[in-house]
């Protein structure tokens, strides 16, 4: 691991790159843009939303979401099949992506591991929800530029029930 | 709005309801008090408090209630404060310590609900009647508790039949999951989903059994997992079985469901038959097989795994998918709010794949990110529109009506009906039974 405090314009330069690359995320969901957004993972990546935020591990306990990029798929082509009923009401997101944190960097492997904080509000049909939560990306350097190859998202709201369901990632 | 006695059983009629019977406030308050705060209703399971002050808080009707173990066995008491009725426990669970003791002015309580101390009680309750002997200065108690297999339910009413008895054949549900662990037992696994659905907690029940709806609500999450699951075989040969799970749902097309049948029986329980497919014949599959063969022998095995059942409702408010080990608890919030709380169990003994293999149906059909129940819930509260309009005074259970096999103590579907409205018209019957009981 790097302390990238120590070459401050390489550290700028990433911290820049990382907050891009969070803020085109968060970008891709509200735009409803499913397939370039599943693209932005690793063949290996995994987005996992924990059940509850003492879990290390999606593996062998209950989760919100903990899907690879095949249950994503089901996931995308779910909401864009014309008769998923539930997806016939309007409904939109705002992603709002701040307090970027880069915890650390593996320049050898091309690794970096980014904190971050959301908060999402939603529309569907007359009712507004709001989530908010951390993010925690484990980003690789590819030749195509960063990608996900895992994504925790701690959301606050996970603790309370859940007024009607989460039918895309958050 | 109800008139001052209303006859509910004119509600009813064998094939069709009344649509106040989903929305009307009044109606609703009625059930709370004659079903849900009477008869028998699930509270947890014991492994969720598996030692003394261990405390899981629920609610029973409209009541906040705590099971909690004692040195004696779990007990269920309401989660008030005798005094000034403070809550006790605020949160969902925990460990009490030693005794209960409420925030507001430290009154102390035995794990039984008993009063264990009031602070200066001799010098501020001289000359008066509360006292020790008074049976209103503790915890009141739920009227009856009782627990089959592990799992533990209260009445709030002191008479009525037993547990065994209210359950009847439905009893199935517990044993079938419960035999299917080696062991013959299953241990919570700890974390409840909790999820709200803006309907009247009927509609999940009727929904539950309701054969016709699947290849219709779910057709868009079939579709997607079967074109996954396809493009999965071609890559390595073989889809996980939870594909399978998702993509039952449209390759089983909409007239095969009448394949299916459901068992309906007193008190408005009901079994929908149908496998789901969890006897594959992969290596886990296999040492699990061999794990239970060897507890309980080859013949009763067999008789074990091929017991044909897809979902157990439990009236007013369980429905158990026995096969998978888990269970939705339906906790009316309101005449169009309930909430589901949805638990996973382990089977004793099982191979961690077995478990993880109902984990997997566990985060995609019951999880709050479910592919499954957004559609179901988009139909739920589209019934409450329409049953709170004026457009139609009844919900239809037309549908086989009169086909039905009716036996002493069971109405069957017949052959090639498993579309039956047959559990909705046996939910409704038992309906009129507690809500016109006289008290």
């Amino acid at each position: 691991m790097t302390d990238t405090t120590q070459t401050p314009s390489l550290h700028l330069a990433l911290q820049h790159e990382v907050e891009q690359f969070l803020y085109a995320q968060a970008e891709l969901l509200d735009d409803k843009r499913w397939q370039d957004w599943i693209d932005l993972f690793t063949e290996d990546g995994i987005y996992w939303m924990p059940a509850r935020p003492e879990h290390t591990t999606w593996d062998g306990v209950p989760s919100i979401f903990a899907e690879d990029r095949d249950l994503m798929t089901v996931r995308m082509k779910r909401v864009l099949h014309p008769d998923a009923w539930s997806q016939r009401p309007l409904w939109g997101t705002n992603h709002i992506v701040g307090n970027v944190t880069v915890q650390s960097v593996d320049e050898a492997a091309g690794v970096v591991v980014v904190r971050s904080r959301f908060h999402m509000m939603e529309l569907r049909r007359d009712d507004a929800r709001h989530f908010a939560g951390r993010y925690l990306h484990t980003l690789v350097l590819t030749p195509d530029g960063l990608r996900i190859r895992h994504q925790r998202v701690d959301m606050t709201n996970a603790q309370a029930a859940f007024d009607y369901v989460l039918q895309v990632w958050v | 709005m109800l008139p001052p006695s209303p006859d509910l059983s004119t509600y009813v009629e064998p094939d069709r309801v009344r649509r106040e019977v989903y929305s009307d406030p009044a109606i609703f308050a009625l059930e709370m008090e004659r079903i849900h705060e009477r008869v028998w209703i699930y509270c947890g399971h014991e492994s969720q408090v598996p030692n003394p002050g261990d405390y899981v808080t629920l609610q029973i009707g409209r009541q906040p209630m705590v099971m909690v173990r004692t040195a004696d066995g779990v007990r269920v008491l309401h989660n008030r404060c005798p005094h000034r009725g403070a809550m006790i426990c605020g949160d969902h669970t925990g460990n009490t310590g030693e005794f209960f003791r409420c925030s507001y002015h430290a009154w102390t309580f035995h794990h039984d609900g008993s009063l264990k101390n009031i602070p200066m009680m001799d010098s501020g309750y001289a000359g008066t009647n509360w006292n020790r002997d008074n049976p209103d200065c503790r915890m009141k108690a739920a009227a009856r508790v009782a627990s089959y297999r592990g799992f533990v339910f209260a009445s709030l009413a002191a008479d009525g039949p037993s547990l065994e008895d209210f359950l009847g054949e439905s009893k199935i549900a517990f044993d079938d999951m419960c035999d299917r662990a080696p062991g013959g037992e299953v241990e919570i696994v700890p974390h409840c989903f909790r999820v709200i659905q803006r309907s009247n907690w009927k509609i999940f029940l009727e929904n539950q059994l309701d054969a016709l709806h699947p290849s219709v609500t779910h057709q868009s999450t079939g579709r997607a997992a079967r074109d996954v699951e396809t493009e999965i075989e071609k890559r390595t040969g073989k889809a996980p079985l939870s594909y399978h799970m998702l993509s039952a749902f449209s390759t089983v097309t909409i007239d095969k469901w009448d394949n299916f049948r459901t068992l309906n029986y007193p008190h408005g329980h009901c079994i929908l038959t149908g496998y789901m497919g969890l006897r594959p014949s992969d290596p886990d599959t296999l040492e699990y097989e061999a794990a239970l063969a060897a507890a309980v022998g080859e013949a009763r095995k067999e008789a074990i795994l091929s017991t044909d059942i897809h979902h157990v409702l439990i009236y007013p408010g369980l429905s158990v998918q026995s096969p998978l080990q888990q269970l939705r608890v339906v906790r009316p919030l309101g005449v169009d709010r309930t909430l589901t709380e949805i638990w996973h169990f382990r089977l004793k003994g099982a191979p961690e794949p077995i478990y993880r293999r109902a984990l997997a149906y566990y985060n995609l059909v019951n999880s709050p990110s479910t592919l499954i129940n957004a559609d179901d819930l988009e139909n739920f509260w589209k019934c409450q529109q329409g049953l709170a309009s004026d457009g139609g005074d009844w919900v239809s259970f037309h549908r086989h009506f009169g086909r039905d096999i009716e036996r002493p103590g069971i109405t069957e579907t017949a052959d090639g009906m498993g579309t039956s409205e047959a559990p909705m018209r046996n939910q409704m019957k038992a309906w009129v039974d507690f809500m016109t009981r006289a008290s």
